[in-house]
């Protein structure tokens, strides 16, 4: 009896104040805890902070251990060390007494106690053995809330071994007949699934009961524990396909209970939940994919545009579109979605459509052409994570031709990046990529440049193993194929080092101590490049490895002697390696044998290191002043001339020496004295540069420089500039301020975009739709054609067209996309405005608004006022679009709706009945040849570039001394063009205008023509002019298109009449040249003559002579740059010499002679 | 899956912590320092998604409180964007115009709640009505044997 008042009784103050009004505060406010919250506010210093909470937590523990304290007041107690603890405080003492009130208190009490223990404690904690029992005790309670309690709190943590201990009784529960409980037991069990897998396996067919459940919630609970199974093994679940497929349908359809509704959608989570479990079912199946097709098209239908919870699922609809067995339509649905996440102004959901974007183009690279101006929009975005997920997204369309710049994007982003796992797992796709395109060049140039300089000043720097280790890679995997620069930069990166000197050291320690186990190992099967590379790095730094004997490294490059496939130039890298190292005494027999074998050598080379071996090892102080130890690199003027050697040159021959000449006039007099040639021609011929480089101490890509290499527009500026690396045939197209000029190649791919001549007069009235017809001629801004050409370089490759599609593959006309993509973007965003608009109005969600009531209701107005900014911020963006694309000063294309434009765009976009028309006027533009020039040959009539209004074409005529350029200026209008005026530009070419310019007026529909005469100033592979035409409509309004023409340096060669002798003195003065092999015909007898006579044709060179195996031919290169070139069959192959006064003409022939061979 | 959700204030003061798996005093240390200072610094109009080493961070300010979520990162961030929201709007009901105060003198309730609306790290219910009738079932409950009528009108 007393026991039911003393329960009553205290029952009562808690059903009175705290409990009977949900939610209220004034009890607690009043309390203890009251009292200490509002003492720590209170307070201004953590110090003081400090001090309260220790005196409260002696208070607590005081009270808490007397035996006085009743259960009610071990609650309130409880929730203050709760508090204590979320403060960073120990409350250690308290975890017990959670345990005792979780076991020994009412249902109130209990729950705090419960929730004392879930918070005091982990899994792994002892004492939770001590909560085992009261478990056990509560799940058997008839008290439904007691029942609760303890499955959330087993859900929550619980010891992976007591789980058999309450299994069956958890077990027991699925069949209750209260739902909460069934839905809380499955919980359960999937916690008991997820930590312990063995324990719940017998159970399966019971989750199917659960899955069968009569309440949604017990069913969505159970999708849990599917969705884990399923993943884990797909095939045994195949037959529940049709069950999950049929829930879907019934929730997308609204049959479920509004109570699950979350935002008038349909039970989201339940939704979300089924379609991963159909993605993992439909994945590689067909016929489990076909029955949810519908579904997944229903979904998509039904999930209207206008919550954040709307787009999340859609996320997973097309997800599952993507993963399960395509269907085409469905997939071109999902497609689109994608469409509305990425361009949508919200940055949620354009984070969320990069994602989208990123797991789809694994299956379809071609969809990020569709999105790469956003793409590249979102690569500079501010915000970091926008910026990351961007690059997950390039690293999955990256190909050999992009390689270079996604890398070089990944790096900047280490730069700035703080986070270390961003930085590993960056760190770790570039290393991926590096060993997938191993031979990639300019990639791993790329690599040693970007990554290795920029970063070291950076707070954050991939370590320097990693570097090691990934140049190793290369090494190992690019072999032997790869380019010398690759492994001299190397060295000369590892010499030159970094600003600190600890970290150079440690770098360089870290070298060799990856080399040393390398040739400890096998050695033989590392590349050459690599085994000179580790003897360079071993002669230079070995010493930096204290433990490491000098005899040692000697006696593990001698070994690299001795291997069978050491080639010679290996060896005498080795040999220098072994000059730096040896110090006498202990080393003295290893290197004494080693020279003693190579000092009768029969290559010089190795026989002068040999040499070399020998004298420097036998005298320290000679070899301490020749290779001094832990020298700066210093940059070493190259006299070229030899001017030092003029005092010995004239001693010499005052003293009766022969005066020096060069092989080819030795070669001459040789031949002219009928006398056999003994010498094998161009000895020097193959320089390899790096068995040069090694007599150069300290960097041997200074030998770059020296041996006159000129790299044409290639060049790669190092540090200080001090070499020049040449590389051949390949694009160069970011430097280090970042795009390089118009003229590289790859640019071409947008030049080739120009559609083709609009001239159907019935298209005009189309109006507004038309001015935006010329996406390459519009004078973009600065900016945009930046992102441009980016874009160009980042999708390179991915569309199967050659030219750089930007167009999806659903659009018909991929020429156009560039275009196209902008005009998605004003409609996009004005249909966003709008959305933006519309929820200014709705009511604001109830939730922010009571939020906002309490505590700040200026943060209520900020909100709103932020949200109206946005809507006119996306509003000028769209009006900025149009001006941006259309370039025009007409005033009511401003006001015209975008949405409307966008339309008219889709239509103009078909190319199909402007075929006609422009081959039509290609054929009629051959009379407009000026009379002068129309008896020439001349080149095929090229279109430029048009707009509604004009169209310009090109071609050039081949005259004996010059090179016309004929532009074409067709008004294909109805009314007359005034004012227009044709400039014409070039970097490598001198242009100038010969007739009058076509100034002034054109009438309709007739053809004006300029003409204008080239020369080279600089030679280049590829020259190019470019040109804008300026010109007034007679409304007043003044328009500009830009074009470019490319004209092959192949057209500008002419025959170099000379004779012999004159060709000897002009080879004697020329200073610039190139050397290569060529390969020769060899269709008929005499393979020289009918090479030479492929050339001649091919590319008009003049041949000045052949003698027996050698010819010498002769060109200039208008309007006078002489260009001499030397050839000699030698070993099946044309060796070929090139002279020029002039840079880079020889580099820029040979490339155009190897075509010419090439193309035959 | 999620891993845990920290609600603190805009001076980085924790009021609510939860973790839904195992983690060592000092990792959970570690990760409210952090989750303080990242999504403090952020700027005012960016992303509601973060990277933290492996995890996704979802997070959301409603008036001074933060609320940040720890998803796995193949998780859904608008979804949990979504729970987010959802336990608010359960915490608003529960409280009635919810703010700061009631829920840092009330924070045992926000737990309960949150106890009734995630559970092991995924959702529990999603249903609001559902949520809030059996904490208010807990809350009014005492013993067994007196409250038979409860039940019945709470579960039913």
């Amino acid at each position: 009896m007393s026991d039911v008042v003393e329960k009553t009784l205290t029952a009562l103050p808690s059903l009175l104040s705290l409990d009977s009004h949900p939610g209220s505060a004034k009890l607690s406010s009043t309390s203890k805890l009251g009292n200490l919250i509002r003492g720590i506010t209170e307070l201004t210093s953590k110090h003081e902070e400090e001090k309260l909470i220790q005196h409260e937590l002696l208070a607590i523990k005081e009270q808490v251990s007397s035996p006085n304290t009743t259960m009610r007041q071990m609650k309130e107690l409880m929730v203050r060390s709760i508090y204590c603890e979320m403060l960073g405080y120990e409350a250690s003492f308290s975890y017990i007494h959670a345990i005792k009130l979780a076991q020994q208190g009412t249902v109130l009490e209990k729950r705090v106690g419960y929730l004392a223990v879930s918070l005091f404690l982990n899994e792994s904690h002892e004492l939770l053995l001590l909560l085992v029992n009261t478990v056990l005790k509560d799940l058997q309670s008839t008290n439904l809330i007691e029942v609760c309690m303890a499955l959330t709190v087993v859900s929550q943590m619980f010891p992976k071994d007591m789980i058999p201990a309450i299994l069956p009784l958890v077990e027991e529960k699925l069949n209750h007949p209260k739902e909460i409980i069934r839905r809380k037991a499955v919980m359960a069990l999937y916690k008991f699934y997820l930590i312990a897998p063995n324990q719940v396996q017998h159970i399966h067919n019971k989750f199917r009961k659960a899955l069968c459940d009569k309440d949604p919630g017990v069913m969505t609970a159970s999708l849990h524990i599917y969705l884990q199974m399923i993943q884990e093994n797909p095939e045994a679940y195949k037959d529940l396909t049709p069950s999950f497929v049929t829930i879907l349908k019934q929730v997308v359809g609204g049959k479920l209970p509004m109570d699950f509704n979350y935002h008038t959608v349909p039970a989201p989570w339940l939704q979300i939940q089924l379609l991963r479990i159909l993605a993992l079912l439909g994945k590689n199946d067909q016929s489990t994919s076909e029955v949810m097709y519908e579904v997944l098209d229903e979904s998509l239908r039904r999930a209207e545009m206008n919550h954040n919870i709307t787009y999340a699922i859609l996320y997973e609809c097309v997800k599952c579109i993507y993963t399960i067995h395509p269907k085409s339509d469905l997939l071109e649905k999902a497609a689109k979605c994608i469409g509305n996440f990425v361009l949508s102004p919200k940055i949620n959901l354009k984070y969320l459509g990069l994602k989208a974007l990123t797991y789809v183009v694994q299956q379809d690279p071609k969809l990020a052409l569709q999105h790469q101006m956003t793409i590249i929009e979102c690569l500079d975005h501010p915000d970091l994570i926008i910026k990351r997920e961007t690059l997950e997204l390039l690293f999955r369309i990256t190909n050999a031709q992009n390689v270079t710049v996604i890398v070089e994007k990944m790096l900047e982003f280490l730069c700035i990046s703080e986070d270390d796992h961003t930085t590993i797992d960056l760190v770790g796709k570039v290393a991926e990529l590096a060993e997938k395109y191993p031979l990639n060049v300019s990639f791993i140039l790329c690599l040693l440049n970007l990554l290795y300089f920029p970063i070291n000043h950076c707070t954050y720097a991939p370590d320097n193993e990693w570097f090691i280790e990934t140049m190793n890679t290369v090494f190992s995997l690019g072999g032997d194929m790869m380019q010398p620069d690759i492994p001299n930069s190397f060295l000369k990166l590892l010499s030159e080092g970094f600003d600190s000197v600890e970290e150079d050291r440690k770098l360089k320690l870290f070298a060799v101590n990856s080399y040393i186990p390398l040739l400890r190992g096998e050695p033989g099967k590392l590349p050459q490049r690599f085994l000179q590379v580790i003897s360079w790095v071993l002669g230079e730094y070995s010493h930096l490895r204290e433990d490491l004997e000098p005899a040692e490294v000697l006696s593990l490059l001698a070994k690299l002697l001795d291997m069978k496939n050491s080639s010679s130039e290996t060896k005498s890298w080795v040999l220098m390696a072994m000059t730096k190292l040896c110090k006498g005494g202990a080393d003295a027999s290893v290197t004494q044998e080693v020279s003693e074998t190579y000092s009768s050598s029969l290559d010089t080379v190795l026989r002068q290191r040999a040499h070399e071996l020998q004298y420097l090892s036998q005298d320290p102080e000679l070899r301490a002043r020749v290779l001094p130890r832990g020298a700066t690199p210093e940059t070493l003027e190259v006299d070229s001339s030899l001017s030092f050697l003029d005092r010995f040159v004239s001693e010499a021959l005052a003293a009766g020496a022969a005066p020096y000449k060069p092989p080819h006039q030795r070669q001459e007099e040789l031949d002219q004295s009928k006398a056999l040639s003994l010498e094998p021609y161009g000895l020097s011929l193959p320089i390899s540069m790096s068995s040069c480089s090694i007599t150069d101490r300290q960097s041997p890509t200074l030998l770059s420089m020296s041996s006159g290499l000129s790299g044409d527009s290639a060049d790669l500026s190092h540090k200080g500039g001090s070499s020049a690396l040449k590389l051949d045939g390949v694009k160069r197209v970011w430097g280090r301020e970042g795009y390089l000029a118009q003229r590289e190649p790859v640019e071409e791919a947008a030049q080739v975009e120009v559609p083709s001549p609009i001239q159907s007069p019935g298209r005009q009235g189309e109006g507004d739709s038309l001015h935006s017809q010329t996406p390459t001629q519009t004078p973009t801004p600065e900016p945009e054609q930046e992102k441009q050409q980016l874009a160009s370089s980042l999708f390179v490759g991915l569309a199967s067209q050659s030219s750089v599609s930007l167009m999806g593959k659903s659009e018909p006309t991929p020429q156009r996309f560039r275009r196209k993509a902008k005009g998605q973007g004003p409609g996009s965003s004005f249909n966003a405005s709008e959305q933006i608009s519309s929820s200014l109005i709705s009511p604001p969600s109830a939730v922010d608004n009571l939020l906002c009531n309490n505590l700040l209701d200026s943060n209520n107005a900020s909100e709103l006022a932020e949200q109206t900014s946005q809507l006119s911020q996306s509003l000028t963006t769209a009006n900025g679009t149009c001006h941006t694309e259309a370039e025009l000063t007409e005033p009511d294309t401003k006001g015209c709706n975008p949405a409307l434009r966008r339309d008219n765009c889709v239509v103009a976009a078909d190319p199909g009945p402007h075929d006609d028309p422009g081959r039509l006027t290609e054929v009629c533009l051959d009379s407009y040849l000026p009379a002068e020039l129309s008896g020439l040959s001349h080149s095929e009539i090229a279109p430029l570039c048009a707009n509604q209004s004009l169209n310009l074409s090109a071609c050039y005529v081949q005259k004996e001394d010059s090179l016309i350029l004929v532009v074409f200026i067709i008004n294909s209008s109805e009314s007359a063009i005034q004012q227009m005026l044709l400039q014409v530009d070039s970097e490598e070419l001198e242009v100038s205008c010969l007739s009058d310019s076509p100034a002034g007026e054109v009438t309709s529909h007739s053809v004006a023509v300029g003409q204008y005469s080239l020369t080279v100033k600089r030679p280049a592979v590829h020259v190019e002019v470019v040109g804008t035409v300026s010109y007034q409509l007679p409304a007043g309004t003044s328009q500009s298109l830009q074009f470019s023409y490319k004209v092959p340096l192949t057209s500008f060669i002419r025959p170099f009449v000379v004779s012999t002798e004159e060709y000897g003195t002009m080879w004697l003065s020329f200073s610039h040249d190139t050397k290569q092999n060529l390969t020769l015909i060899n269709d008929n007898q005499e393979p020289l003559t009918a090479t030479l006579n492929a050339l001649k044709k091919k590319l008009q060179l003049h041949v000045v002579e052949v003698i027996g195996m050698e010819g010498i031919v002769a060109c200039r290169l208008l309007q006078d740059l002489p260009c001499l070139m030397h050839c000699r069959v030698n070993a099946g192959w044309l060796a070929v010499w090139l002279r020029s006064p002039v840079p880079d003409l020889p580099d820029c022939l040979i490339y155009h002679c190897q075509r010419a061979l090439q193309s035959l | 899956m999620m891993r845990f959700m920290l609600l603190f204030s805009r001076q980085g003061k924790l009021r609510l912590q939860k973790w839904f798996t195992s983690m060592s005093d000092r990792e959970k240390k570690k990760i409210i320092r952090d989750m303080t200072t990242m999504v403090l610094a952020r700027q005012p109009r960016s992303c509601n998604f973060m990277q933290w080493k492996d995890l996704k961070i979802v997070y959301k300010r409603y008036a001074s409180l933060y609320f940040c979520l720890g998803v796995e990162s193949q998780e859904n961030e608008l979804l949990a964007l979504e729970i987010i929201h959802r336990y608010v709007e359960l915490l608003d009901k529960y409280f009635g115009n919810v703010c700061e105060l009631d829920i840092i003198f009330n924070f045992e309730k926000a737990y309960f709640i949150l106890d009734e609306f995630l559970m092991g790290g995924e959702i529990q219910e999603t249903s609001k009505q559902i949520v809030n009738r059996s904490i208010e079932a807990s809350d009014m409950l005492q013993e067994d044997d007196s409250s038979e009528w409860y039940e019945v009108e709470l579960f039913g």
